[in-house]
């Protein structure tokens, strides 16, 4: 059985997103001008674009207002504990290697709760395709310093402004190993969707950030002002510049945004390098790791 | 079921019980491991990451014990059984997975060889005071099984009931060893693969649509699916319904912690297993488990010796904890003493459910080594009297 999101597009007046998500579960949490519904939005028009078998696409969430998608989209979806989506996905994808496993989570459950996983996992070039949106803060707890946040920001545990050095995710993650390391803003949506479409296609460690607008907390209490204020300053200081040194494209309060795919490179992954050296090591001794290509679910066709 | 083949190491072995639980995880059907080194445990994984690919599966080493804790929990969502293995500041760390496990139903099994404590502490040293943080660790209410096992063989055989246990009541499931056990060489017997019975995975036989993630057919346990199965389903450690989505209110709340607690807890007579020995006329009974049990058996011979009426008993699943029979007990004798390599924590329980009616000694030993007999033998004069 298997199911491609192209076969579910009926109809021209269906909303061509509401097929991916537990529409059951709708209203959302997420506040007015947050980006991640559009991120979710570009994920979906990439599972239609890209015909991945749905059935296997699982999507692993950790803790925060990101975390909430794995609860709305209608697929095998886990929402895990604070910062450990990528250690939980590792276990799903390396019991059953055909899962499509994508991580789906926000800066401060990857980067500082999760961010030994984060680097191990690109490290081991393990095959998960990671959607991090990045909107600067602390939301779901209520706007503290995350390691993401720029210098000179107020937040409600920095109220006389940030001051401690921020994480630049595409220079820490590409260093740690991963294969495809991309950037966009809730502005691209087009290339967003695009680039989690390309990231599907690699095997290995994708890693796409995605910055986000925060109305609520970062907007507000730094007086930028609202969503759509979000999306004319991206529009504005944003700057395409594919393969552009990771190194060159840190954070700042008011500066450029470097987006564009930054890394696109192959080298081989976790489980073709552990079938590789059990070969090796244990020649016709080595059993497959479990394969189950063939194997019948007893519960239904 | 029977046991897959491909796992058991059948045959008369001569190895240490860690060892041992590593034979038995792969005679109960694991196929994954996370694991990361400490000791008294990492023989556990290490034996693990020499037998697995020979027999079909994968283990690997995480970055720390909250990875390895979780990772494990993948796999089982993607159909394996899964297990990891730690001792005391690891298994401190996989506190949030216990509960992670417990409160998602994902059947595992957690191994603890207990060292001295707190913190680094005695990190090649025994002790057995990690019995009350099996039970409570994980922040919240939630029930789990333990079981302790007291030599080689026990590791191999309660091993393989722990993994039943976590499939048949979808919990996580503690094999309590100390260092002492964990490191202990003796003879293990490995029976054939059609003499083990398997706990398969309760999966549901409904058609998606039909299928409710959390719904139970009145034995409190629901069925599992797996990820790629086409079920849709969406697991989560917030407060759920039977959907498995999050529902964040008093009623859903009560529903599903009561039912979490409760289902193991009816099942009392299947998983709460304990050896009793000469408590029919006894005076004074000694409860113990683990390695104290085998100092205590010396102290019971030494008190036989003397004429006096002392009875066992051995306490192999700690939690639940034995207390029909400890209650049962206490109507008869004159008082328990309980022997411990802690400073008093499985006492309290019987002190609990002797409910005054049979005094309680508690003989406290701070871990580093064990008990001397003697010292449990002034215990049970001193109670007899």
């Amino acid at each position: 059985m298997s199911t491609k999101a192209n076969d579910l597009v009926q109809c021209e007046a269906c909303n061509p997103v509401e097929q991916f998500l537990r529409v059951d579960r709708i209203p959302h949490i997420w506040c007015p001008g947050c980006g991640i519904g559009t991120t979710v939005n570009c994920f979906t028009r990439a599972l239609i674009d890209s015909k991945v078998d749905l059935d296997n696409l699982v999507v692993v969430s950790g803790i925060g207002c990101t975390g909430r998608v794995a609860g709305y989209v209608n697929l095998d979806s886990f929402h895990t504990t604070h910062g450990r989506a990528i250690p939980f996905a590792t276990g799903l994808k390396l019991a059953n290697p055909k899962l499509n496993v994508i991580v789906y989570s926000g800066d401060g459950d990857l980067s500082a709760i999760g961010g030994n996983h984060l680097i191990h996992a690109a490290r081991r070039n393990i095959n998960l395709k990671v959607i991090c949106v990045n909107n600067l803060i602390y939301g779901m707890t209520g706007g503290q310093t995350a390691p993401t946040t720029p210098d000179h920001i107020i937040t409600s545990t920095s109220p006389y402004g940030t001051f401690d050095p921020n994480f630049n995710l595409p220079h820490l993650v590409e260093a740690a190993g991963a294969v495809y390391v991309a950037r966009w803003t809730t502005f691209h949506v087009r290339q967003l969707a695009k680039s989690i479409q390309e990231a599907f296609a690699k095997q290995g460690f994708s890693f796409i950030e995605i910055i986000s607008p925060c109305p609520t907390l970062y907007q507000r209490r730094n007086k930028m002002g609202d969503g759509l204020a979000a999306m004319k300053y991206y529009k504005e200081v944003s700057k395409v510049k594919n393969g552009c040194p990771t190194s060159e494209v840190g954070l700042t309060k008011a500066g450029e945004i470097i987006v564009g795919k930054f890394v696109d490179r192959d080298r081989p992954d976790y489980l073709e390098l552990m079938r590789a050296q059990m070969h090796e090591s244990l020649g016709d001794r080595y059993v497959e790791s479990w394969d189950r290509e063939g194997e019948e679910c007893e519960c239904h066709s | 079921m029977h046991a897959d083949p491909a796992g058991v190491l059948t045959g008369v072995h001569f190895i240490d019980g860690d060892h041992a639980c590593c034979e038995g995880c792969l005679a109960a059907g694991a196929r994954f491991a996370s694991g990361y080194p400490i000791t008294p445990s990492t023989e556990v994984v290490e034996r693990f990451a020499s037998r697995i690919p020979t027999v079909g599966g994968v283990f690997i080493q995480m970055e720390d014990e909250l990875a390895a804790s979780i990772t494990m929990q993948g796999a089982v969502w993607a159909g394996a059984k899964g297990f990891t293995v730690t001792s005391g500041p690891g298994f401190s760390l996989m506190m949030e997975h216990i509960g992670y496990a417990a409160m998602t139903e994902t059947p595992c099994v957690f191994f603890d060889v207990q060292r001295g404590g707190p913190s680094t502490g005695l990190p090649t040293l025994p002790a057995q005071a990690d019995m009350m943080q099996a039970r409570w660790g994980s922040h919240g209410d939630y029930m789990i099984i333990a079981v302790c096992p007291n030599s080689p063989q026990e590791c191999f055989d309660l091993t393989i009931k722990a993994f039943n246990f976590a499939e048949r009541y979808r919990v996580p499931v503690m094999v309590m060893l100390d260092e002492v056990v964990g490191h202990m060489t003796e003879k293990v017997v490995i029976p054939e693969p059609d003499k083990i019975e398997i706990e398969p995975r309760r999966h549901t036989k409904l058609p998606p649509g039909e299928y409710k993630l959390y719904g139970t057919n009145g034995d409190m346990v629901p069925d599992m699916v797996h990820a790629g199965e086409g079920y849709r389903f969406h697991v989560t450690g917030l407060t759920h319904d039977e959907r498995g989505y999050p529902n964040m209110t008093p009623k859903v709340q009560d529903s599903l912690i009561r039912r979490l607690k409760d289902k193991v807890t009816r099942a009392y007579d299947d998983v709460v297993l304990f050896d009793e020995q000469d408590t029919a006329d006894a005076d004074v009974v000694v409860v113990c488990y683990g390695i104290t049990s085998r100092v205590a058996q010396r102290a019971i011979d030494m008190a036989h010796a003397k004429g006096l009426k002392v009875g066992k008993f051995r306490i192999i699943t700690a939690w639940p904890f034995p207390e029909r029979q400890i209650r049962a007990l206490a109507d008869k004798v004159k008082a328990f003493v309980v022997p411990e390599l802690n400073l008093g924590q499985m006492v309290y329980e019987v002190e609990r459910c002797a409910a005054g009616k049979a005094r309680t000694v508690h003989v406290p030993h701070a871990g580093g080594s064990v008990h001397k007999p003697e010292d449990i033998l002034k215990a049970i004069e001193e109670a007899i009297r």
